[in-house]
């Protein structure tokens, strides 16, 4: 049955099937398959469980129950972890009361950003697997200028996030520069970019005047109290500044993308770049400027690390954000509120883990593959249909992976 | 709905699958009819049910995962083994998948109620500083850097010391008047080991008038040597070790966790010409595939440490200050030559007792940049 003749049928049937039809539905469903396959993972994981599957045929209601707890308790500490935690609020203080949510979007920050950049430079034609290093490259020019430098109040945080942008939007210009330039492709020169910036890292963290003193540890100096943005809730709680930059730069990329001139040309070249070229527009400059935009936002991502959340480099400034983008990005179907929310949703998920790791002992690698389980399912969207037996209707986000880059 | 009935049948196929693996015996009988569905069972370590008072130990782990055979692994080895010895000792830990979450992780532990909080790795620093500060009343240990609040314990290790008599040892035993060495990442946990088997190379030479060269690194020269850039890429060490029996090496000394294990493959494959010596924990037991060809180990000895000051915790005096493994504590040496040890000559293993005395007299002094301050 076409979705046409079912709207012919009654009005109310049509926007039902269009629901069920929806991306949006089956983002949720994706969400749900993944909740439940996690919590089999969690029963298997867990020692009660094991105990009892031991005598399973003799008793197998003790097998249910220990997972069933075990399920339960993992699912309510990830909430009390990334939302709010009843236990902690008792004490009644800010911290108590918020500090769930505050290390969600702490941890949402820049996942954020990273999804912006990722998404941005998706709407170009362009897959931008370079996060990892951009964000290395905005981590160590923020914090170098953080800690090199010593300049007034305000002005010292300015420079220090321009240093960052600056420092993503130079690693990520010149994979756009390359690619314009010589047609090299962007996926094999972010990658090879990424393991250059991490082995950069690793030389400067041992080089005098970067490195600690002592000189005991792989470890940088401390960024000035001048350079660091400023803490949102107090000092008790880590949610700093950074989340109104990725708010903001949200916000300018949307109105990018639907309201400049610049950004219908990204899109145009996303589209179809022959079409673009064709319609007189400079393909090659689209690649350099989206280029440097994706990695400005990715070097505002190291920003947020080190001027927000830490307040040394070490080697693994990054925490995987770069790679993570991409699927906040696929999550967030590559428009700016879609990756907000996606973002918070893998901020909660991250923050979740952590509580779930320290009060049930679950492995927070269960939340790594909880978060891919959710991407996997959305990228094949059919699965889900078959799934939960709904109508194909058009193509979702799994045909715009399908096509990949540069289609 | 036929449709979550149907993800039902799914996740229960899933379920009953791994169930099945394991499935059959019969229920420890907890006196009978109740059924109550508890842990049960005689616990092996001795967790949740046992007294009511219960000292409970955390530890938050560095990035790497427990099973590391590494710090992570040794540090967590400690606890298990306090826990063993008191069974009112409640352990547990949680690991960090990047450095942003040592300050979630430090902050879930301290508020979970556990007496001590233990921080592996001397990354954790500043934030085990800060969470320390807003905790005065809680106590905290730190494996790898030094104490910098009066709440917190250090443990640091002097691993040059143990480095410089693997090095004296290899250059003794060298037959080609080459020995070797390589790490996983140029850090300074990493290097001090390479910075003080090279002294102890230079060492012999001088007393014995020899020129023993060290391939692979040079205290002097910080930037340089050779490095794997993984700790567990074992094709890369047997590549580099390969290399090093190339220009003559027949004796090499991996400091680079499961990368290590490639030197061993290499020495294998050499038939026997070749032999290791190996790092952090004693080879013949974290890896006795390649037993054979170990030399010996030069050991950082994170367990003990751990354990003695969990139990001295629980006894209700928690440590304070600093704790410095070194060879006069035991916190490093070298382990036992196993299968070696008839074809070390007695006069060496004496030579070796002597230096071991004079590095802890002060007699000879070690100049590695690394080490704890």
């Amino acid at each position: 049955m076409s979705p046409a003749s079912t709207a012919t049928a009654t009005g109310r049937v049509s926007a039902w099937s269009r629901v069920r039809g929806s991306n949006v539905l089956v983002t949720v469903l994706a969400f749900v398959v993944a909740m439940v396959i996690g919590s089999v993972l969690i029963a298997v994981a867990d020692t009660d469980t094991q105990a009892a599957s031991k005598y399973f045929f003799a008793y197998p209601w003790d097998t249910f129950t220990a997972a069933g707890r075990a399920v339960v308790d993992g699912y309510r500490a990830l909430f009390e972890g990334a939302i709010f935690n009843p236990n902690t609020a008792a004490q009644g203080t800010l911290a108590g009361i918020l500090g769930p949510i505050s290390e969600t979007l702490v941890n949402a920050t820049p996942l954020i950003l990273g999804g912006l950049g990722v998404g941005l430079a998706f709407r170009a034609g362009l897959f931008n697997i370079g996060g990892q290093g951009q964000v290395v490259l905005g981590a160590v020019f923020a914090g170098y200028v953080g800690f090199a430098w010593h300049l007034p109040v305000g002005l010292h945080l300015l420079v220090g996030i321009l240093a960052g942008i600056l420092g993503g939007a130079l690693w990520g210009g010149l994979t756009g520069w390359l690619k314009a330039r010589t047609g090299a492709h962007e996926v094999i020169t972010t990658i090879m970019l990424n393991y250059v910036a991490v082995y950069l890292l690793g030389f400067l963290l041992s080089v005098k005047g970067f490195q600690r003193p002592p000189y005991g540890q792989a470890i940088s100096n401390v960024v000035d109290d001048n350079a660091r943005l400023p803490h949102l809730l107090g000092g008790d709680l880590r949610l700093h500044a950074g989340l109104i930059i990725a708010l903001l730069a949200a916000y300018g990329m949307h109105w990018l993308l639907t309201r400049s001139t610049l950004g219908f040309q990204l899109r145009a070249v996303g589209a179809n770049q022959f079409a673009a070229r064709t319609a007189g527009m400079s393909v090659e400059r689209s690649y350099v400027v989206v280029m440097l935009l994706s990695g400005g936002l990715f070097g505002l991502a190291g920003v947020s690390q080190i001027l927000g959340t830490n307040s040394a480099i070490t080697g693994d400034i990054d925490a995987g954000i770069g790679f993570d983008a991409i699927t906040v990005a696929l999550l967030g179907r590559g428009k700016a509120g879609g990756i907000v929310w996606a973002g918070l949703l893998f901020g909660a998920l991250h923050a979740g883990g952590v509580q779930m790791q320290a009060s049930t002992g679950t492995p927070i690698d269960l939340v790594v593959v909880i978060q891919s389980l959710i991407v996997l399912f959305i990228a094949a969207p059919a699965l889900v249909r078959a799934i939960f037996r709904m109508r194909t209707t058009g193509g979702g986000v799994g045909q715009q992976l399908a096509k990949g880059w540069n289609g | 709905m036929r449709h979550t009935s149907q993800a039902v049948k799914i996740a229960a196929a899933l379920g009953a699958a791994s169930l099945l693996l394991a499935g059959c015996g019969s229920k420890p009988s907890t006196s009978g009819s109740g059924g109550s569905g508890g842990s049960g069972g005689s616990g092996s370590n001795g967790g949740s049910g046992s007294s009511a008072k219960a000292f409970k130990a955390c530890m938050v782990l560095d990035t790497g995962g427990v099973d590391d055979r590494s710090f992570n692994q040794s540090s967590w080895a400690g606890m298990q083994a306090a826990a063993k010895q008191n069974s009112s000792i409640n352990v547990s830990y949680v690991s960090s998948s990047s450095q942003n979450d040592y300050t979630p992780n430090l902050n879930a532990e301290t508020n979970k109620g556990c007496n001590t909080v233990l921080a592996v790795g001397g990354l954790m620093g500043d934030a085990l500083k800060a969470v320390a500060q807003k905790n005065p009343k809680e106590h905290y240990a730190e494996i790898d850097n030094a104490s910098s609040l009066p709440n917190i314990y250090g443990m640091q290790y002097n691993t040059a010391q143990g480095g410089f008599l693997g090095g004296y040892l290899a250059a003794a035993m060298s037959k080609t008047g080459k020995v070797a060495t390589f790490g996983g990442i140029n850090i300074p946990p990493v290097t001090i080991y390479m910075d003080g088997f090279w002294e102890g190379v230079q060492y012999f030479n001088k007393q014995k008038h020899k020129n023993v060269a060290v391939l692979g690194w040079n205290e002097k020269k910080q930037k340089g040597g050779t490095f794997a850039n993984s700790f567990t890429d074992l094709n890369k060490g047997k590549s580099i070790s390969q290399a090093f029996i190339q220009s003559g090496a027949d004796i090499i000394f991996p400091v680079a966790g499961g990368t290590g294990l490639g030197a061993g493959a290499a020495a294998q494959a050499s038939g026997g010409k070749v032999s290791v010596i190996w790092v952090d924990t004693d080879g013949c037991k974290s890896a006795a595939q390649y037993c054979k060809y170990f030399l010996t180990s030069v050991t950082k000895n994170l367990s003990d440490p751990v354990t003695q000051y969990v139990t001295k915790a629980a006894g209700g005096t928690f440590p304070t200050g600093n704790y410095v493994g070194t060879l006069a504590n035991g916190g490093t040496g070298l382990a036992p030559f196993h299968q070696f040890d008839s074809k070390v000559p007695s006069s060496l293993k004496s030579e070796l007792d002597s230096i071991k005395k004079d590095i802890i007299s002060g007699k000879i002094k070690i100049t590695s940049p690394s080490q704890p301050q």
